[in-house]
């Protein structure tokens, strides 16, 4: 751990002893989890702290931890006819590292630059319910945050308590549905061709096939997991 | 009778096919008279989801995505991609890859800033800058061709170095039906040696390209109409409304991530960084006018030393690096690993990080969170552009039409970035 992250992580810690949480990061980042009932607080603290003065959001953007962790191959044993070469659709994910998923579904992240001190953080709060992700917008904190959330609306449907203008940003008038959850599907719904007998532009089902170029792998590499270098080579 | 007329404020709709609104910005505005009293942009016309794609894609098949999103700055985007990787997987590009990319940062810096010099030039009514700007970006262009193969999605970075090192040779012009021999000759004088002495050929030639611009411009009378007092945004207004990059120095705050929060080899270069004073479209011309020229101080330094220090450029780990190709042909282990890494790539280990660029518009950052996979879990590009734009009605209320669009040119917009 770097000094510098210790000294702005007593800062916080001297602010928000309770509100806020450490999680595990690279050696320079930190990430800090915060409920979300005290999001606004700690944002304001955050921003207007002489010690902290994170006056600039650099960036907000939603996260769907639905699929975390979960692969689309098994690779760690081979059946009879040997490892599964397609990926079949619909089929139920194999779940590797999917104990480390996160007991909510969607969060939003936040990172925060102080031009004063020179430090940077990431924040993250969890939305409560899975089912309508709410959360308080930080608009009134950080002005930047405005398009920020119309953006995570709108490809996530992440709603945001007091933000003044949430309209979708990104896709079309009119669309269906939030394309960035991982249940959507990356061909999309709906296709669109100018008809030439209605004189007009028509939406239609997708008449594509999903389709997996290269599936999804979990692999266990000892260089990157500690705790298997310790335990030395399995028997 | 009454002898008030009545005014009232009727909504205009500006693009997205407008040569002014650079690429597909749709504004609606709100006019009294003239006078813009709100601005809403439509963006999204060009969103082609990369976030979405680069989830199901091995990690470097989304490199050339990087190129494609902010298309005037194309090695910057790459760069903080690749950096992103780097830093989950815990590697370190060689020192000569790091002044390679620096170079070509720097390159791509001035290719962009031609860019918005000639087209925001053009919008508020000088032609010529357009032209001498093109002649310029054109020699650069020749230098992504000649490392890469391309002249502007090059694909060049990887994680852990970049793909080749520099030419030793020049691509050269062959006379033809429309180029004489004379003007092949005399394009070739400078392209007879390898990309090394082209660059360092081009670094002493481009200070006075760069006064050749300041002469049509900085002292202009129209000019100085056109962009003083245009677009005030204050600096603790920039802070709040996320700004970064010539936005933010403009406005008067020296903040830029080469210099506080050095990457690379940014730390160990001799550059100063210009700030504005008033932040209006003229100091924000003025900012990005010098930084031409401290990238050319950076360029002709990154030369100095590639010069002096041949080495690898790329990591040695074969289990992110292809193999080479000719070892491919005779070793086992060769033919693996490049079958592993072309079909299924690697693994990152599982965390998040945010790795952020100084790219020409502003701080380009990626954030990457992996599980552990072969693909990203969740990659978000913070765009510059995506900040600047949203602060875009703040900026143009109150002004005039035609103020717009040099509020939109000093923003130096491209969709590209925005709607990803």
């Amino acid at each position: 751990m770097s000094a510098h992250i210790e000294a702005l992580y007593n800062a916080i810690e001297a602010n928000l002893a309770t509100r806020v949480r450490r999680v595990e990061s690279l050696a320079d980042e930190l990430t800090l989890e915060v409920d979300a009932e005290h999001l606004l607080e700690v944002a304001r603290v955050l921003r207007d702290a002489p010690e902290l003065r994170f006056e600039t959001l650099i960036d907000s953007c939603g996260v769907d931890y639905l699929h975390y962790g979960e692969s689309e191959w098994k690779t760690l044993s081979a059946t009879g006819s040997g490892f599964s070469r397609g990926v079949a659709h619909g089929a139920a994910p194999h779940a590797g590292a999917a104990a480390h998923r996160p007991a909510r579904r969607f969060a939003v992240v936040h990172h925060l630059l102080s031009v004063t001190h020179n430090r940077r953080l990431r924040l993250r709060s969890f939305c409560p319910s899975d089912d309508e992700p709410v959360i308080d917008s930080v608009v009134g904190v950080w002005a930047a945050a405005n398009w920020f959330e119309r953006e995570a609306f709108d490809l996530f449907g992440i709603l945001f308590n007091g933000h003044p203008d949430l309209r979708r940003l990104l896709t079309d008038y009119g669309f269906v549905g939030h394309p960035f959850r991982k249940d959507f599907p990356l061909i999309g719904n709906v296709e669109v061709r100018y008809d030439p007998v209605k004189q007009r532009v028509v939406y239609e089902p997708v008449s594509i096939e999903p389709r997996t170029l290269v599936p999804r792998v979990i692999r266990h590499d000892n260089r990157y997991s500690p705790e298997l270098i310790e335990q030395g080579p399995a028997k | 009778m009454s002898s008030t007329a009545e005014i009232r404020s009727y909504t205009m709709n500006f693009g997205p096919q407008h040569p002014a609104a650079h690429g597909v910005l749709r504004l609606v505005l709100e006019l009294d008279g003239e006078v813009v009293q709100k601005a809403d942009p439509h963006v999204g016309l060009l969103h082609r989801a990369t976030e979405k794609l680069a989830e199901s894609k091995v990690f470097n098949q989304s490199i050339g995505y990087m190129d494609r999103l902010d298309y005037v700055s194309m090695m910057c985007n790459e760069h903080a991609y690749v950096m992103a990787i780097e830093r989950l997987l815990g590697i370190e590009a060689p020192i000569r890859a790091q002044y390679i990319r620096v170079m070509f940062d720097e390159i791509t810096r001035v290719l962009n800033h031609l860019m918005w010099l000639g087209a925001h030039g053009l919008d508020i009514g000088a032609m010529t800058v357009f032209l001498f700007a093109f002649r310029e970006r054109e020699d650069l262009m020749d230098c992504y061709e000649a490392v890469s193969g391309t002249r502007m999605h090059a694909t060049y970075y990887r994680p852990g170095g970049v793909h080749r090192d520099l030419p030793r040779e020049m691509p050269r012009y062959q006379a033809s039906k429309w180029r004489s021999q004379k003007d092949a000759d005399r394009l070739n004088e400078a392209r007879s040696a390898g990309l090394l002495e082209f660059i360092e050929d081009f670094t002493r030639r481009f200070p006075k390209a760069i006064d050749e611009y300041e002469t049509l411009l900085t002292d202009n009378r129209i000019w100085k109409q056109r962009t003083v007092n245009i677009g005030v945004v204050s600096p603790e207004r920039a802070l709040q409304l996320g700004f970064t990059g010539p936005m933010l120095r403009g406005s008067g705050i020296a903040w830029d991530l080469r210099k506080k929060q050095p990457y690379e080899v940014y730390a160990d270069l001799d550059f100063d960084i210009p700030v504005g004073v008033n932040g209006d479209c003229y100091d924000r011309y003025l900012v990005r006018i010098e930084e031409l020229r401290q990238s050319n101080r950076i360029i002709a330094q990154c030369v100095e030393w590639l010069k002096k220090n041949p080495g690898p450029v790329m990591v040695a780990d074969a289990k992110v690096r292809p193999p080479r190709r000719e070892n491919m042909k005779g070793d086992m282990e060769s033919l693996i690993h490049h079958f592993k890494l072309m079909t299924e790539g690697y693994c990152v280990p599982a965390g998040e990080t945010y790795a952020a660029v100084e790219a020409p518009k502003g701080e380009f950052g990626i954030y990457l969170v992996s599980d552990g996979a072969n693909k990203p879990y969740r990659l978000k590009c913070r765009a510059p552009g995506f900040a600047h734009l949203s602060a875009l009605e703040e900026m143009v209320t109150g002004h005039m039409l035609a103020d717009v669009v040099a509020v939109i040119g000093t923003q130096d917009i491209v969709f590209g970035e925005i709607d990803r």
